[in-house]
Formats: structure tokens, C-alpha cells, sequence
């Protein structure tokens, strides 16, 4: 009794920090609804909100989904490949891990992006590799496979990180205990490696989705300007059309839709995410 | 036999990954040295872009701005964390959730959204440039710390503190010399994510920036088009080659050390 009231004390050292919540997350979002939920001229309205279901507006968020749902599935089908190639290795101990896939996020990213561009354009690297091959040249430059090259590439780290964290938590003797029952490689990765990397794979889906369903800058760059994500059309309601309320009705549906996909993967708590990078 | 081949296999793998991650900065760094101005026409090997790069003072000033941000909004951001941290340990349950559900929300929350309600807001008080920008870094940063601290204080014996009180030591001494000790590997991962993040953003400081306060990223961003100057490409290959040499001592030194008191024992 004693040592929970002095415990309960200490929460008023949290006060900075609600307030900070209160002034810059609370405040934000309602102020973001207020103008998703009115006209320019302030009369409330739905209008701003359901004009996601417009056809140009649609397409651009059917195909942000298409992008993020293909660049969260590959890098999944990299991640495994890569953890197990680590782990049998014996890489991870070393910190070797987290060196190669965060070193890469020091260089700047738009930049990197920049340079897939040059890497995937016609008469780019690649299609100079290819031709010094004698093999028929690519046209990936300005296609949504270019979008998802990007994405995938800038976000891999934040999937292969939690799934390594997770494998490699796992206990090397249920592994061998496996092993000495007759297990083979697949049934080892079916039955003990991918149940208990669950946790990382779903906090690695998080991390890998959100950002490659509102990017804009990728598609930016490598969508040639002409292949339009959501996020290009928010971006560009508050740049170019100064459409605020229109460009934050649209901000929250994308919100609103993004949740309810999460939901569907996320029941667990998100608290590992953070600390599952470093 | 067939263990060598996985092995070899896992080896092949790996070395393609590195490949893919490594290929677009491989470019990069070439292009610092290009003396060529095109981007696809190698015109020999130069320096000039490194010794440009110190008079230019455009660059010069983002890369200040985006140090300073960086190194400011990571310290306040450590601090409130880690206090908010210690203060919602200590909360009933009830509220240690709802608080929790307010910190994951910048972290779930798509950068845009988040940079778009910021500015909306930002708009109602302050001129959007480098305060509005520092405030919103700090906003983004929090959770990062809040979430590296919060299982360190899980795993904290609050009677190391308790005891420490009995025998005298105030509540400042006790904080200071007891209770961040225990914390202090959460703390320094907290603030470097915090840092991480603040220099890699990009979205969010150009919702939240005015005209004239730029950051590296928000003025490659606006680069894009004329086409980037190369000095930047000089200026990304340095850091690039700082932190993989601070990287390269973090992780291979202190390595070494644990291994020499493991054997001694």
C-alpha cells in the first residue's frame, strides 16, 4: 500500500508530456476533422469526406492499395529468406544485422529514390547491364512495378528488423530438439520459425504498409508524375488546388481506411514497434 | 556436403540483398565524383564537388537547420519522454492505456495525415518556418523515446529507489543517481532514434515548413525538377561515410570489451 501510493505519485512526472498529447495530437486531429468536415466557406458537409468515392480520387486509392499491398507481400517473401540466411550464418550476434539494413537509411532518402530512377531508366544502369548481357532491355522506368521497386526497397529494413528480432529469439535447442525427432527444414520453418515470428511479421506489416499506401514521393519520382497515388493528390490539394478542406477530407478517409485494414492484422499492441528497429 | 551448399546458398542470398540495398548509393557516391554535370555521362574523376560544397552556403544552411532540429527536438523530446514514461508507469491502468493509445497514434498515423494536421493547426498560432518545424519533430520523436524507455522501466526495481529514499537521499539525488542509471540504455536508444528519424524526415517537415526554412530534404525535394546539384550528392556521401565509421566502432568496439571480461571470468 505504501509503495503504490508513493508509485502513484510519480505520474505527475508525465505532465509535460500530456500536454504535450493534449497541444499536438489531440488538437491536430480535431482541427484536421473540423476542416475535413466543413465547406470552404464553413457550412458543415460530408462532401469532403466522401469525395474519396470520386472515380479519379478511387482510382488513385485503388491503386495506392494495389502498390502497398504488393510491396508489403514482397518484402515478406524477401524478409524470410533473409532472416534464415542471417541466422544460419551467425550473423546476428554481431550486430551485423542491424548494421546493413540501417546503414543504408543514412544515406538521404530521396535521394536513393533519385537513384533507382537513374538505375531503372531507359537508358539507365540496368538496361546497360542487361545489353552488356545481350539480354532485351526493360521498360520498368515510370510503371507502377518501379513504384513498388522503390517502396520495397525503402522499407525492407522495417520488415526484415522485427522478423530477425523475433527469430532470433527463438531458443536454438527446440530447434535441435526438432531436429532429433525427424523434423526437416520446412517443417522446422512451418511448425516453429514462422508461428513464433508472428509477433515481428505483424508489426513488420504495420510499418511496411502505412507508409507505402500514403506515399507520395516515391511515385513522385519514379511514377514519372503521371502514375497517381492517394498521397499525390492530397499532397498536391494543399500545393497546387489550396483546397485545405478537401484535401483534409480525403486526409481522414485515408486515415479511417488505413485503420480499419490495420485492424484486420493489428489486434496485438503495437509497443515492440519502436524498439523492435534498434 | 549438402550443408556446405546452404550455406553457400545463404551466402548468395545475403550477397543479393546487399546488392539491392547498397546498388542506388553505390550510384550516389560515383556521382560525387563525376566532373560531368549529367547524370548519365561519367566525364572523369573530380573533387570539385566536395570543395564547392563548403561555399555553398544553401547547403550549408539546411544542413545546419537539419542538425539543429535533429539535436534539439531529440534532446526535448528525451526529456519529456522519459519523464512522460516514468509518470505513465505509474498511472492507474485505465489511464496507462489511454495514454498508450495516444502515443501509438504518430506512430500508426501515415506521415501525411499527421503533417497535414500539424500545419493546420500550426497555422492558428505561429508562422509556419523553423519553431513550427522544431515543434513537430519533437511531436513525432516522443513516442520513439517513450517506447525504447518504457520496457526498461518495466524491468526497473523501483526499492533500489525506495531504499535509497530510506536512507536519505532525496527525491532529485535518488532520481539522478538511482532510477536513470537503470534506465540509461533505453534513454541513449531512445534519443538516437529520435535523432534518426528527425534527420530522415521528410513528409511531415514539408507540410510544417514556411518558405525560406529548408531542410537537406525538403530541398533536394524542391530540386527534383532543375535537377539536383552536385554537391549534394558530396555532401550525403560524407555523412554516409561518417556514420559508417561511428557505426562501424559502435557496433565492432564495445564488442571486443565484452568478449575480454566473458573470457576472464
Amino acid at each position: 500500500m505504501n509503495k503504490l501510493k508513493s508509485i502513484n505519485k510519480r505520474s505527475w512526472l508525465s505532465s509535460p508530456y500530456i500536454v504535450w498529447i493534449i497541444g499536438f495530437t489531440v488538437i491536430p486531429m480535431i482541427v484536421i476533422f473540423r476542416y475535413a468536415l466543413t465547406n470552404p466557406d464553413g457550412g458543415f458537409t460530408f462532401s469532403q469526406i466522401t469525395a474519396i468515392l470520386d472515380p479519379v480520387h478511387l482510382r488513385a486509392l485503388v491503386f495506392s492499395l494495389e502498390i502497398a499491398v504488393g510491396s508489403t507481400l514482397v518484402c515478406i517473401l524477401l524478409s524470410y529468406p533473409l532472416v534464415l540466411a542471417m541466422r544460419r550464418l551467425n550473423l546476428g550476434k554481431q550486430g551485423f544485422a542491424l548494421f546493413i539494413l540501417i546503414l543504408p537509411m543514412w544515406m538521404n532518402f530521396i535521394l536513393r529514390v533519385l537513384a533507382w530512377q537513374m538505375i531503372l531508366s531507359k537508358n539507365g544502369i540496368l538496361n546497360f547491364v542487361l545489353k552488356g548481357l545481350g539480354l532485351e532491355p526493360l521498360a520498368i522506368a515510370n510503371t507502377g512495378t518501379a513504384i513498388m521497386i522503390g517502396m520495397v526497397y525503402d522499407y525492407l529494413p522495417y520488415m526484415v528488423l522485427p522478423i530477425f528480432n523475433a527469430v532470433a529469439e527463438i531458443d536454438e535447442d527446440i530447434i535441435e530438439a526438432a531436429k532429433d525427432l525427424g523434423a526437416g527444414g520446412l517443417t522446422i520453418f512451418r511448425k516453429i520459425i514462422l508461428p513464433l515470428s508472428i509477433p515481428g511479421l505483424l508489426s513488420g506489416i504495420v510499418m511496411v504498409f502505412v507508409p507505402s499506401m500514403t506515399s507520395f514521393v516515391v511515385s513522385d519520382i519514379l511514377g514519372g508524375g503521371k502514375l497517381q497515388l492517394v498521397g499525390n493528390i492530397i499532397e498536391q490539394e494543399f500545393t497546387k488546388n489550396m483546397n485545405w478542406n478537401l484535401g483534409s477530407g480525403l486526409s481522414v478517409s485515408l486515415m479511417i481506411f488505413v485503420l480499419i485494414s490495420m485492424a484486420f492484422t493489428m489486434k496485438h499492441d503495437v509497443e515492440g514497434k519502436g524498439s523492435a528497429i534498434w | 556436403m549438402v550443408e556446405r551448399i546452404k550455406d553457400w546458398i545463404s551466402r548468395f542470398y545475403l550477397g543479393l540483398i546487399i546488392l539491392f540495398l547498397y546498388a542506388p548509393i553505390a550510384v550516389l557516391i560515383v556521382l560525387s565524383f563525376n566532373s560531368s554535370r549529367s547524370r548519365v555521362v561519367w566525364g572523369g574523376f573530380t573533387l570539385n564537388w566536395y570543395s564547392r560544397l563548403f561555399s555553398n552556403r544553401q547547403i550549408g544552411e539546411a544542413l545546419s537547420t537539419t542538425l539543429i532540429v535533429a539535436l534539439l527536438s531529440a534532446l526535448i523530446a528525451t526529456v519529456i519522454g522519459v519523464l512522460g514514461a516514468l509518470g505513465i508507469h505509474a498511472m492507474r491502468e485505465k489511464n496507462y492505456q489511454l495514454v498508450m493509445v495516444f502515443t501509438n497514434i504518430p506512430m500508426v498515423n501515415a506521415d501525411i495525415v499527421t503533417g497535414i494536421a500539424l500545419m493546420l493547426w500550426f497555422v492558428h498560432f505561429i508562422p509556419l518556418g523553423f519553431g513550427s518545424v522544431l515543434l513537430a519533430h519533437i511531436t513525432f520523436n516522443i513516442p520513439y523515446v517513450i517506447l525504447s524507455v518504457m520496457p526498461k522501466i518495466r524491468q526497473m526495481n523501483v526499492s533500489l529507489y525506495e531504499a535509497a529514499r530510506d536512507l536519505g537521499a532525496g527525491p532529485v539525488y535518488g532520481f539522478f543517481k538511482v532510477l536513470l542509471p537503470q534506465l540509461a540504455g533505453g534513454i541513449v536508444s531512445g534519443f538516437f532514434m529520435a535523432f534518426t528519424m528527425s534527420m530522415d524526415d521528410f513528409v511531415i517537415t514539408y507540410f510544417t515548413k514556411g518558405p525560406g526554412v529548408n531542410t537537406l530534404s525538403t530541398m533536394i525535394y524542391g530540386e527534383i525538377r532543375k535537377g539536383i546539384k552536385p554537391e549534394m550528392y558530396a555532401l550525403s556521401t560524407l555523412i554516409f561515410a561518417f556514420v559508417f565509421v561511428i557505426l562501424l566502432a559502435a557496433n565492432y568496439l564495445p564488442q571486443r570489451k565484452k568478449k575480454t571480461v566473458k573470457e576472464r571470468r
